[in-house]
């Protein structure tokens, strides 16, 4: 199959063998390779993957996908609301403005949630480094079960009906506000093609500088693990054979949200020595749904209640899908 | 001449910081009087009706969001 990253395999290749005649089966050639191919590859990818997700992502204001999923019924509302949120931007800060705003245009509280648990999985830091990492393949899978699971777990709650556990004042903000809701939606003039490539290159300039040393950083350990830890090791702690591989990935993987892109090539190491791509997959899901920091902020509108729920259906369907994916892999 | 209000309405990422240079810029660079805040609860955010941050406030109404936007472009903003 045709290789995008040929060139940089090759690039790293030569500067391992012919400048530093080095052997590239040998500890050190090897670990080098691995550095000398990764960085260059990921770096790059990162940039033109948040160049272009940034420049169309300037179509889809918030506000315009409010406009779409208003009135939509469930299930068929859910899957729309995950789809959308392959593609918006997000960040863990604007999760309570969207999540009021979505409930105040009258958005069912369970197809908020799709849209809530999809735009924060799907993102490009994530699909970038599954893609440069382990291959488009995979990134496909990925997105495919994370939609899946942001319908699922979104209709699940949708159907639960909870309203009654999202804080109160959000309904109260809902009846007062609803109307001038309506009216300020489409006052923005549309931005020029010039402008929109100007927020594509802002955004994916502010992802490369707050990236880049984790990635590194990443990398450099990742290459260690990859030139020296033996290969029974990891098959050992992290392999098909040890069943609790996937919880104990997940439970990791909740605290690590802002090192993602560092996290990842290690478990780019670790894969290659045996460990089994659901346990990645799973990984990376409860590193990018289930951050600390996004439950602590969506704590101020939800009752504890829901968010248990919340972090409970989620834990649950991710596990799944790591046991699911080392079954289908195996 | 009268005080502006304006707020920065961002959860304090980088980019609000930003945003909150960029109009102190564009107050200085205009010579005005102003009073910025910086609203960093996601609920009073909602309120005014935002839903992607930062977004910025000039007396009361917002005027852009989702978005750093450039000390220039305020300052055309506060001169409308």
């Amino acid at each position: 199959m045709f290789d995008p990253f040929y060139p940089f395999d090759w690039l790293a290749t030569q500067i391992v063998t012919r400048l530093l005649g080095l052997s590239e089966v040998s500890h050190l050639g090897a670990s080098l390779h691995f550095f000398l191919y990764d960085v260059p590859k990921v770096l790059t990818l990162l940039i033109a993957i948040s160049f272009i997700v940034g420049t169309f992502q300037s179509f889809l204001e918030p506000e315009k996908v409010r406009h779409w999923l208003a009135g939509k019924r469930t299930f068929g509302g859910n899957i729309l609301a995950a789809l959308v949120g392959i593609i918006t931007p997000f960040c863990s800060c604007s999760a309570v403005p969207l999540f009021i705003g979505f409930l105040e245009a009258g958005i069912p509280l369970g197809i908020t949630f799709s849209y809530l648990i999809s735009a924060p999985m799907v993102n490009e830091v994530a699909v970038v480094l599954l893609w440069g990492l382990f291959g488009l393949k995979v990134t496909l899978l990925y997105i495919g079960f994370g939609v899946g699971l942001a319908i699922a777990a979104g209709y699940t709650i949708g159907r639960l009906k909870l309203e009654k556990w999202v804080e109160p004042f959000v309904w109260e903000l809902q009846k007062s506000r609803s109307v001038a809701v309506e009216t300020e939606d489409f006052e923005s003039t549309p931005l020029t093609w010039n402008q929109r490539f100007q927020e594509g290159w802002y955004q994916s300039s502010q992802i490369l500088q707050s990236v880049w040393l984790y990635v590194v950083v990443g990398i450099a350990i990742g290459a260690g693990i990859h030139g020296y830890v033996p290969t029974n090791l990891v098959t050992q702690l992290a392999g098909a054979n040890n069943p609790l591989a996937v919880p104990i990935a997940v439970i990791l993987g909740v605290p690590l949200y802002a090192n993602i892109a560092g996290v990842m090539p290690i478990t780019e190491a670790l894969v290659n020595k045996g460990m089994p791509l659901g346990t990645v997959l799973a990984f990376t899901m409860a590193v990018t749904a289930l951050s600390f920091p996004e439950m602590v902020i969506l704590r101020k509108v939800l009752r504890p209640q829901l968010l248990a729920v919340f972090i409970s259906l989620m834990t649950l369907g991710i596990i799944g899908i790591g046991y699911l994916f080392n079954a289908l892999l195996a | 001449m009268k005080t502006i209000k304006i707020e920065v309405l961002g959860t304090g990422c980088k980019k609000c910081q930003q945003l909150e240079a960029n109009a102190k810029d564009a107050i200085a660079a205009l010579n005005l009087e102003a009073e910025i805040l910086h609203i960093t609860d996601p609920i009073e955010i909602a309120k005014r009706g935002v839903m992607s941050t930062p977004a910025l406030t000039i007396n009361g109404k917002v005027v852009s969001k989702g978005k750093v936007t450039a000390s220039a472009e305020i300052q055309t903003l506060l001169q409308a």
